[in-house]
């Protein structure tokens, strides 16, 4: 870990503007990915800014009936919310599919859509891998790559966002909000937040320098049964080989959003028409495109096969 | 006292307080946080510095150039220690990597250098300041690649009876099958981790390890000071599974670190580098033959392995078991050792038989079904009273036979249904699967120290090691029931050099040989105590603090103040006789029919394994290591990155061990067992007999569910899912 400065920001805007002045400035929140990196020294940052006392600690309705999560809510405080339970519930069983119980009375929503990819090449120092060290090439591309992206890969990465959290966020059309250096602040869709690797894979969302997320909001309650389906290689603590965040109404229509497939949650809208024709029919339109190694080839008839017992099991 | 003949009646056959399940003992020392391990020793030494280990990031070549300027200059270092300054060191015959690379390297991760500063931050911060040029070498890491060049593996390696060839090819029932294990971390809880001080030129290592000889003798051949001059002290460690057999990097390196700066340092091996820094089981390739009359009757048995090790490494003995655990009148085994550039291989929980089992055990259910017998049937019909390689050699004892018949009972294997991929609950396909338990029982000669204080205390020193197994409480039971004393009036106190040379723990050995040594000492010390107080050793009796003989007794603190040391040695009954450990493992698992996902729903353990010492520590020690098995059979694997040569995924995150909510309820039974060839205790070993052979039960279980056979451990969703039937 290299030495860095520390401050404590008291307003979101204050911390943009801070990260932004300083040359290698980061936020930090829970830490529970910022802290291992440095220790690792992947993430050097000169300088960090707490935003932890920025009051973002509030879930809150909106006016147009949905949430408002602050960006500090923490992952138990926010999988145990009596109105994200009830409302949102994939997001509640996506969020307790996710890390341990420690880390998840630490991670903050803000923080769990900013993790970075748990490819064992990005964690390693001594192997190339160009999110880590841009143009030293990618490690994983005939390496070890079971658990790497099959949807959305460029031959410079193909790395996989692992959040599980963010799948069910991008299944419920969350929107990211954010306050930039000077002050103004926007909102992003989740749709558009994280990007997929192309060509500069160190580039991981489309925030500005310095921008600080505030809130994540939900729309209002879309009703039907939710499901979230993670596979993994063991029965917890562990990320996902794929995952499913279902939404599906009585009427065949829903949403669907998958994990452990891409460099962000993958979700492609048009795949949803075919709820009702069963998942083939849906992987067919959604995994479209897919580009596997022999290791990884596995994750399409998974996540056929996971949706097909989400499908069978919601009509049941 | 020498041990040559079985054991008669003696003191420990009162069983008073052996055989009773007993809390540990050092049981509160653990929960409250005090019991000292390597790493937080604050206290031992003062001005402790500390030391971080730069690991190699080639796997194979040399050093060309080490720039350690830019770390040396960094706030708060003391020192950097690398080749070229540490001064003249020694190789050990323990290891067969050195433990400090220079110029050249073997393998990845093997330490290149040590930074020494004031805290564990500044040394890791200098620590990634050092820049190392490597002139990069070509290598070999590929096991499969690899197998056609694997030569025999030493003397001993193959095994031949009868005429195997043609009773195979003319067996009417055959089976010819290849299977796979994969590397494997021995993944404790606590990394290695060491504090080395000097005093002139006198050593002093708290470490973490299993076997203090060893340590003492290593450590003089590596530092080039004589063995008198080495105190190693291990009184506590976070687990070992055999990566603590010997010394590694961390001590070594702090105490040459410490020669060099002046200061003493501390140093653990970071998680990310025990994967690759230290010692691991190796992959193997396992080729079964099996060839029966249609009675299931054994007619001919072979087993090959593959494994690799760097230059000078020894094989995977994966071929153990089968030259001992079913009769067949033909049979052959054979050891073959290719060159790999991989870390140095070496033993892990149940070496040999862990991996072999996951195989043959997996062989003889694909057997049975080639037959159309009962799994449990088929094992007993080739069940053996005698070495399948030398009739003329029996078990001391062997129960296998009782260990199936009272496992199945107990777990309801009646209620199987053969056909596989035939019982649905909800999602779930369900499945059972069994296999039997096979681990040899090796002893060690091993000594004690025992005195009496006035208090009527009983104190035991022996450099025994406790792993976390429970050596602490059986040596206090041992000595309490031989001295007549309750649990509370015994002091046991371990892993320190300067206490007579035990067994230590390895092999599934130590309790049985250091509890023996005690004994021994014990027996010298009650002849002391009978001669002092006037009674005839031969008819004293040892009771509630009391000695008694021929109607007079004494209270044992009239022996106040007197000592005995005492060896046992073991002769030749274990070339008599087949000393061995049985068990069976009855396994039931559920897969989801949609997503192959696999969960254990029961596990359990029938073994007889000589007299238990301690019914609850060795419970333990078998569901502990049936949790282990279960880890290999469903996700443990070392993954090879085959172009740089090393393992990828290095840490607890990626190294897939169980979690809780992997492991069901687990039931262990004890068959009730006294093994009089065995040593006076009468006892064996069961801490690496729980991991032989659940693998494969988990995996014939597995099978049984899903009618999907798969024979390359670990049994990952991916190599079953699509082979699964599509569920409506």
């Amino acid at each position: 870990m290299r030495a860095f400065s520390f401050e404590r920001a008291t307003s979101p805007a204050e911390a943009a503007a801070a990260v932004a002045r300083t040359p290698g400035a980061k936020f930090i929140a829970g830490g529970t990915n910022l802290l291992d990196l440095m220790k690792l020294e992947i993430e050097t940052p000169t300088h960090l800014v707490d935003v932890n006392d920025l009051g973002l600690d509030k879930i809150t309705p909106t006016d147009d009936g949905g949430l408002r999560i602050g960006a500090l809510v923490r992952n138990t405080d926010l999988a145990a919310d009596n109105r994200v339970r009830r409302d949102y519930g994939v997001l509640s069983r996506a969020l307790l599919a996710g890390a341990s119980g420690q880390l998840r009375n630490k991670a903050t929503t803000a923080g769990n859509l900013l993790q970075r990819t748990r490819c064992p090449y990005f964690y390693d120092p001594a192997m190339p891998c160009n999110k880590r060290k841009p143009g030293s090439g990618c490690a994983a591309i005939g390496g070890f790559n079971r658990n790497l992206a099959i949807m959305g890969v460029s031959d410079k990465c193909i790395a996989t966002h692992p959040s599980d959290m963010a799948v069910a966020m991008r299944a419920l059309d969350a929107t990211v909000e954010t306050v930039k250096p000077d002050g103004k602040t926007r909102a992003i869709p989740i749709a558009d937040f994280h990007r997929l690797p192309g060509d500069t894979p160190q580039i991981e969302t489309n925030l500005q320098p310095g921008e600080c997320i505030t809130a994540v909001t939900l729309p209002r309650p879309i009703g039907g049964k939710h499901v979230y389906h993670k596979v993994r290689d063991r029965a917890s603590y562990a990320f996902a080989l794929i995952s499913v965040a279902a939404v599906v109404r009585d009427d065949g229509t829903g949403r669907l959003a998958f994990g452990g497939l891409a460099h962000k949650p993958w979700r492609v809208e048009a795949a949803e028409a075919k709820i009702g024709d069963g998942a083939k029919a849906v992987t067919d339109i959604a995994l479209a495109g897919a580009k596997t190694t022999p290791q990884n080839a596995f994750k399409l008839p998974l996540v056929e096969r996971t949706l097909g017992g989400i499908l069978t099991e919601a009509r049941a | 006292m020498k041990f040559d003949k079985p054991a008669g009646t003696n003191p420990i056959d009162r069983k008073m307080v052996i055989g009773k399940a007993t809390d540990r003992i050092d049981g509160p020392l653990k929960t409250t946080g005090t019991a000292p391990y390597a790493y937080e020793r604050h206290d031992v030494v003062a001005n402790q510095a500390y030391g971080y280990i730069v690991g190699s990031t080639i796997a194979k070549g040399q050093i060309a150039s080490i720039d350690t300027a830019d770390a040396k200059a960094s706030p708060g270092v003391v020192g950097v220690v690398t080749w070229e300054n540490a001064g003249k060191l020694g190789t050990s015959h323990w290891h067969t990597a050195r433990l400090l690379a220079g110029p050249k390297v073997e393998h990845y991760d093997q330490a290149v250098a040590i930074v020494v500063a004031d805290s564990f931050e500044e040394a890791r911060a200098a620590a990634k300041l050092i820049r190392v040029q490597y002139k990069r070498a070509d290598g070999q890491f590929d096991l499969a690649a690899q197998k056609a060049s694997a030569t025999k593996a030493g003397d001993g390696a193959d095994s031949a009876v009868g005429d195997f060839a043609s009773a195979f090819a003319s067996a009417p029932i055959h089976l010819d099958q290849q299977y796979t294990t994969p590397d494997q971390s021995h993944a404790m809880m606590e990394p290695h981790a060491s504090i080395a001080a000097w005093d002139g030129d006198k050593l002093t290592l708290w470490t973490s390890n299993q076997m203090i000889n060893w340590a003492v003798d290593a450590m003089s051949d590596l530092l080039l000071i004589p063995k008198e001059n080495v105190h190693v002290m291990s009184p506590f460690l976070g687990g070992g599974f055999g990566s603590k057999l010997w010394v590694r990097a961390d001590a070594m390196l702090a105490a040459v670190g410490a020669r060099v700066t002046g200061r003493p340092v501390r140093v653990t091996l970071t998680r990310p580098m025990v994967f690759n820094n230290t010692t691991h089981r190796p992959a193997t390739i396992q080729r079964i033959r099996i060839g029966s009359d249609k009675d299931g009757k054994i007619t001919a048995i072979g087993h090959e392995s593959w494994s690799g090790d760097l230059p000078g490494g020894g094989p995977e003995g994966a071929t153990n078991q089968t030259k001992k655990l079913y009769a067949g009148a033909n049979r052959m085994t054979a050891l073959r050792l290719a060159v790999l550039d991989l870390p140095e291989g070496n033993a892990m929980r149940a070496p040999g038989e862990a991996p072999g089992l996951m195989a043959l055990e997996m062989a003889m259910d694909e057997f049975a079904e080639k037959l159309g017998m009962d799994p449990v049937e088929v094992r007993i019909v080739n069940d053996t009273q005698v070495d399948p390689e030398n009739p003329n050699r029996p078990f001391s004892q062997r129960n296998l036979v009782g260990c199936l018949r009272k496992g199945a009972e107990a777990f309801g294997w009646n209620k199987r249904n053969p056909k596989p991929a035939s019982v649905r609950d909800g999602r779930w396909l369900v499945g059972m699967g069994m296999a039997s338990a096979y681990r040899g029982a090796p002893v060690m000669n091993s000594a004690a120290r025992v005195d009496i204080d006035r208090n009527g205390v009983v104190t035991v020193a022996t450099d025994m090691t406790d792993i976390g197994t429970g050596s602490y409480t059986i040596i206090g039971q041992t000595a309490a029931e031989m001295m007549g004393v309750p649990l509370d009036k015994v002091v046991v106190k371990l892993g320190d050099s300067s206490f007579p040379v035990s067994s230590g723990s390895g092999g599934q050995w130590g309790a049985n040989s250091s509890t023996a040594g005690v004994y021994a000492a014990c027996m010298a010390l009650r002849e002391k105590v009978a001669a002092k107080l006037g009674l005839d050793p031969k008819s004293a009796v040892f009771e509630n603090g009391t000695v008694s003989a021929g109607g007079k007794s004494a209270p044992l603190t009239d022996a106040a103040g007197l000592s005995a040391e005492d060896r046992i040695e073991f002769g030749d009954l274990s070339r008599k006789y087949v000393q061995a450990t049985f068990g069976g493992h009855f396994v039931e698992v559920a897969v989801d029919a949609y997503t192959g996902e696999m969960r254990i729903r029961r596990m359990l353990a029938a073994c007889a394994a000589g007299r238990i010492l301690n019914p609850k520590s060795a419970r333990s020690q078998v569901i502990g290591a049936m949790t282990m098995g279960a880890g290999a059979a469903l996700m443990e694997e070392l993954v090879v990155d085959k172009r740089f040569g090393y393992f990828v995924n290095h840490d607890l995150a990626e190294y897939h061990v169980p979690v809780h909510a992997d492991i069901p309820h687990q039931e262990v039974i004890f068959l009730e067992e006294e093994d009089p060839t065995s040593s006076p205790m009468k006892a064996k070993g069961v801490g690496e007999l729980g991991i032989c052979g659940v693998g494969a039960a988990i995996a014939n279980a597995i099978y049984n569910a899903t009618g999907v056979r798969v024979r390359e451990y670990p049994i990952t969703l991916d190599k079953f899912v699509e082979q699964m039937p599509r569920v409506a």
